[in-house]
């Protein structure tokens, strides 16, 4: 279970969020151009890596926004918290 | 037979009080090539193996196994067998898998426990219902036995279960498939090793792979811990770790991986005998031979490789349980663990050939994979053998994700099992 710092409420229960998979995917500017190739990359594939993972949170049942993470998928420890729109890994450490 | 395991052999054996028994499978030192390297020694790697040298007498294959076979998932699962799904492609898949399980304990020459004692999914709406019957005609019509119950023909089966409308989410009815069941993990890990020892594999332990090594867009071997081991082919099977061995060839997978967890109460005597599922309120329930209730909880919601998984998941599964048989409210639980589950976004398995020439991958099997195993194994050494898919996986490529052609099992796949 964990325990993570909304930017905008602070430190609640895991269970107050919902989890929003990998981020930092942009959704393509201009999809018509898109190969089915890319369209399904775009989609499916994902980078999944057993380490240091960018993902999005949703303070679901708090205030409701939407937030980066960057975990460790296997100590699950949280590393940064940093605001959606800024660059990977920016922010203050974690605990 | 030398070393066949049957009544006379055993009473041989009990002469000398059963300490010449000689060992299950070998366990050689890796050869510097191969024809075809398996990586991952779990259930549907060692299948696999074992299905390309009986089948296709291929000869020179190794399992290699970065942990102790039938360590992962393997052992981690709730055993849970059936083959009730809903689209033509993945019933015939499972159906495959469930046939090969009926004859697989005298195949193999070892007994892999298969107890068809049914399972039953429990429907708690008017939609869930519909679903069932949709499904349970879906099934019929591929010709695999199901059944829709009511829930007094589900109260005859099952008397601890509750039935009444008191409950907060009353039992509506239930599908049954009774040719399924559950059987014994270890058994199946180490009935396919020690059959596919026989003919000549090496299952090689402790020996994780590091890299895969490529030339001109094919793969030429594997680095290792103990080493480099060429192969002309290799066949990745590595569940949770999937995306991790993808990496190492430069490809993308569209699968994360997630814990899922499952936990073991005291032995009871017998108080259940089939397997119970509910899609709606998220639990499955079985009772092992040794009288341990098995439940099984879902996935956590973010993805991870820890092998364990938050508390609140095992609050809900609990909950549930306790919801469906008021009586396991005061049973203790013994024991609680997580594996990590290889999740694809149609909840189908990949059974495919890889850009890569000469790399294969079989995995994508989430949270059922275990009643899959011999079917898996067949299909994937088919595929590597003959480079080709069989039509049993033909739809199971990675292309699917590309040309749409997904194949939508949530319904049938639904609860984690």
């Amino acid at each position: 279970m964990l325990e993570i710092r909304c930017p905008w409420c602070g430190p609640r229960d895991q269970s107050e969020y919902s989890f929003g998979g990998e981020a930092h995917i942009t959704r393509p500017l201009e999809p018509e151009s898109l190969s089915d190739q890319q369209w399904g990359d775009y989609l499916f594939n994902r980078k999944n890596p057993k380490g240091r993972h960018a993902e999005q949170w949703c303070h679901s049942a708090g205030c409701g926004r939407w937030f980066n993470v960057l975990r460790d998928t296997v100590t699950y420890r949280i590393e940064k918290i940093y605001k959606v729109g800024q660059a990977p890994g920016t922010g203050d450490r974690e605990g | 037979m030398r070393n066949k395991y049957s009544i006379f052999n055993l009473l041989r054996h009990s002469v000398t009080g059963h300490s010449n028994w000689p060992e299950a499978w070998r366990s050689p030192d890796p050869r510097p090539e191969y024809d075809v390297i398996i990586v991952g020694g779990g259930g549907h790697g060692l299948a696999s193996a074992y299905y390309l040298a009986r089948e296709h007498s291929v000869g020179r294959i190794a399992v290699l196994e970065k942990g102790w076979i039938g360590g992962g998932n393997t052992g981690r699962n709730t055993t849970i067998v059936r083959s009730n799904y809903l689209w033509d492609e993945a019933a015939h898949l499972y159906e495959k898998s469930l046939k090969l399980w009926e004859g697989l304990s005298q195949e193999l020459n070892y007994n892999v426990m298969f107890s068809q004692r049914g399972v039953m999914n429990l429907g708690h709406t008017l939609q869930d219902m519909r679903d069932i019957v949709r499904r349970s005609n879906a099934n019929c019509l591929n010709g695999i036995d199901s059944e829709v119950l009511t829930p007094a023909d589900i109260k005859q089966m099952v008397p601890l279960i509750d039935v009444s409308d008191r409950a907060r989410y009353p039992i509506l009815g239930a599908s049954f498939q009774p040719r399924g069941g559950v059987a014994r993990h270890d058994a199946l890990a180490w009935g396919f090793a020690r059959a596919a020892d026989r003919h000549g594999v090496d299952i090689i332990q402790n020996c994780e792979v590091t890299g895969i090594r490529r030339k001109n867009g094919a793969v030429t071997g594997v680095e290792t811990s103990r080493g480099f081991i060429a192969a002309p082919k290799v066949g990745v099977v590595a569940a949770g770790h999937s995306s991790v061995l993808a990496t190492m060839a430069g490809l993308r997978m569209p699968i994360e991986s997630h814990p899922l967890q499952a936990l073991v109460s005291e032995p009871l005597k017998p108080v259940l005998d089939t397997v119970i599922m509910s899609n709606a309120v998220h639990g499955y329930i079985s009772q092992s031979d040794k009288g341990e209730l098995v439940i099984g909880a879902g996935i956590d919601a973010y993805t991870g490789y820890g092998q364990r998984g938050s508390f609140s998941i095992i609050e809900g599964n609990v909950s549930a349980i306790v919801e469906l048989f008021p009586a396991f409210s005061r049973v203790r639980m013994l024991r609680q663990w997580g594996g990590i589950v290889d999740v694809c976004p149609d909840a189908c398995p990949i059974i495919s050939r890889t850009p890569v020439k000469g790399l294969y991958f079989n995995c994508g099997w989430g949270t059922g994979g275990f009643k899959a195993t011999p079917g898996s194994g067949w299909v994937f050494a088919y595929t590597i053998a003959r480079d080709a898919p069989h039509r049993l996986n033909a739809a199971f490529d990675l292309e699917r994700f590309y040309s749409g052609a997904l194949i939508d099992e949530h319904g049938a796949a639904g609860v984690a099992h």
